[in-house]
């Protein structure tokens, strides 16, 4: 019974073998390099050359070399460690963000799309009040309300993703519930509790997983621009968006001091990027995460 | 034509509530700030004289509902209050800083139009090779961050081939050339990602209309696959791409905020950071208020504009 949205979407591209293809080359491709680059930021200590915040005067602006193969920076700390721990704080603040969201989305989207009528309503007119300002605007009002740091950066952008991710599983939620084996559910005497929890939850969640993956790479972006404008991550703890922020002031002379931070942040949201378009074509063929 | 009329005043009606959550969200933002919101901002060295006389000034003495009324009541009379740093009218900051925010935002997506739909178009229309060019361009665009790409042209125009400014701004007004050199870099950073996703959109609308039987019908006809886009498919896909338009808006304000600080731009977003980072919420409010309103009211005139474009969505509103 609760086979039915994969079996769904395995019926859905299963007379496309050459678009089942691209997404299977997608996903594993995607989750692989994506998978490489977590465990880079979980192994941080273990695998980065150098302090990523000690100062070495000597080294100052120095370029790649063996002993620092992405150059070091301004204060002569070596640009391929900072970048390690820079990655593991993105990635720390931006996960953490859309599972957040997540938690609190998908029962609200849940009660929303099930119950509908008043519960509907109550649910997706308070969550539209999030809607009214621009993401980045909501983040920069959050971090002038409760200041700068990469705490209240991730609350942010938990917030700001909330809705979005509410009303997918609002959508999910209400084609699931039309299925007549969840009123053959209700027939046999399940309590609501019982048929949101064993029958609708598992069948609706595949279209908020799919979009839950493609805003980490927008979380990892708004992250990195939070921190780029001094609101998010503080310093010394190394992040993406801090060392491009840094950098500006030597980009001319010291250029690596930009490009490897600014190619982790676009390699990360390329892999978020592939995983949710290859989950998106296998999982959710009627497109409700759009 | 009544169903037109009816569309177009049941959109402005729901603009007001809307307006109303923005004024809300943005009147708590000094209120909400945990502990004293006039002792953070003045710092602890500030006497209790000084906190209590700025907390006057401010009305956060008085109950809510009055410095709600306040709030709104100078809104309307166009008082919005002094900055706390540098004891300038907000009023007039606003008017120093917002044309230079609209200056960027406009040309960015004035210019992201004149890339997305025509090259949208050809991936609809293209062969093989267009359509994987193109579908790189909405990779790239889509996922290389506002910040770092106008990092990386900077160092290709300001850099290496010196030919462009790398950061600074002179009014329109003063330098009419100067103002283009300067914005020349701040818009192609900006416009570039926006110009990805109306790319997609055009791609997507142009190609469904061209499934549709009528196009076939006009194939069959004999007409020219340029004359039926350019008098019936870009017709038909003109409401969505005008839709992605109104929504991308609010994407690109918020990359405005970014870009004018990369590029060092006098510019509404940069003063709201610069008065976040000096505690300085009156200016916090006002410069979030400016950019919101902004938002909502381009928003309003897209979305009367796919009513206008397309009748069904006034009809279908009205009914």
């Amino acid at each position: 019974m609760t086979a039915q949205a994969p079996l769904v979407a395995a019926t859905a591209v299963s007379h496309r073998p050459a678009k089942r293809r691209t997404s299977t080359r997608l996903l594993i491709s995607g989750a692989i390099v994506l998978g490489v680059l977590v465990l880079i930021a979980i192994a941080a200590p273990l695998i980065a050359p150098h302090d990523p915040e000690s100062v070495v005067v000597d080294e100052v602006l120095g370029a790649p070399s063996l002993a620092h193969p992405f150059g070091s920076d301004a204060l002569g700390r070596d640009v391929l460690s900072r970048v390690i721990y820079g990655l593991r704080t993105s990635l720390a603040v931006s996960i953490s963000a859309v599972l957040a969201s997540m938690i609190i989305a998908v029962p609200l989207g849940l009660l929303a799309g099930y119950f509908g009528r008043w519960v509907d309503t109550a649910i997706s007119r308070v969550l539209d009040m999030i809607l009214v300002l621009p993401a980045m605007l909501l983040a920069i009002t959050f971090i002038a309300i409760l200041g700068p740091g990469s705490v209240v950066a991730a609350i942010a952008i938990a917030v700001i993703y909330l809705p979005i991710l509410a009303r997918v599983m609002r959508t999910s939620a209400l084609i699931v519930t039309r299925n007549d084996y969840v009123a053959g559910a209700r027939a046999r005497g399940s309590s609501h509790f019982r048929v949101l929890i064993g029958h609708i939850a598992p069948n609706a969640l595949g279209p908020v997983i799919v979009q839950a993956s493609v805003l980490a790479a927008f979380a990892l972006q708004l992250e990195a621009g939070l921190s780029f404008l001094g609101l998010g991550t503080q310093p010394p703890t190394p992040s993406l968006g801090g060392m491009l922020s840094d950098g500006r002031d030597v980009l001319l002379q010291a250029p690596w001091v930009e490009i490897f931070p600014g190619l982790a942040i676009v390699v990360a949201v390329l892999c978020f990027t592939l995983l949710g378009e290859g989950l998106r074509r296998s999982f959710d063929p009627e497109g409700v995460a759009e | 034509m009544t169903s037109r009329l009816g569309f177009v005043l049941r959109r402005l009606a729901l603009t007001v509530p809307v307006l109303f959550v923005m004024s809300i969200i943005v009147f708590l933002i000094i209120r909400l700030v945990p502990g004293d919101p006039v002792r953070t901002m003045l710092g602890f060295r500030a006497t209790d004289e000084n906190v209590e006389q700025v907390r006057h000034q401010l009305g956060l003495d008085q109950s809510w509902l009055l410095q709600y009324g306040d709030f709104i009541g100078g809104i309307f009379r166009g008082d919005l209050g002094t900055d706390i740093v540098s004891h300038a009218s907000l009023s007039d900051l606003l008017a120093q800083r917002l044309p230079v925010t609209f200056e960027l935002a406009g040309l960015a997506m004035l210019l992201a139009v004149l890339i997305g739909v025509p090259l949208g178009v050809r991936a609809a229309t293209g062969g093989k090779w267009v359509k994987r060019l193109t579908e790189g361009f909405v990779v790239f665009g889509i996922s290389i961050p506002d910040f770092w790409l106008g990092i990386l042209l900077v160092l290709v125009f300001a850099g290496t081939l010196v030919i462009l400014p790398p950061s600074g701004y002179v009014p329109f007004a003063d330098d009419p050339a100067g103002n283009i050199r300067y914005m020349i870099l701040p818009v192609l950073t900006l416009a570039i990602g926006e110009a990805a996703y109306i790319l997609r959109t055009t791609r997507a609308a142009v190609t469904s209309v061209l499934d549709r039987p009528f196009v076939t019908f006009l194939r069959a006809k004999g007409i020219r696959t340029r004359r039926i886009v350019a008098g019936h498919a870009l017709r038909n896909a003109a409401p969505a791409i005008v839709t992605v338009i109104g929504i991308q808006v609010g994407v690109l304000l918020g990359g405005a905020i970014i870009v004018e600080q990369l590029f060092a731009l006098p510019g509404v977003g940069r003063l709201v950071v610069t008065a976040i980072t000096q505690r300085n919420y009156p200016t916090v409010q006002i410069g979030v208020l400016a950019i919101a309103t902004t938002f909502i009211m381009v928003s309003l005139v897209t979305d009367l504009i796919v009513g206008w474009l397309d009748p069904r969505v006034a009809d279908g509103a009205a009914t």
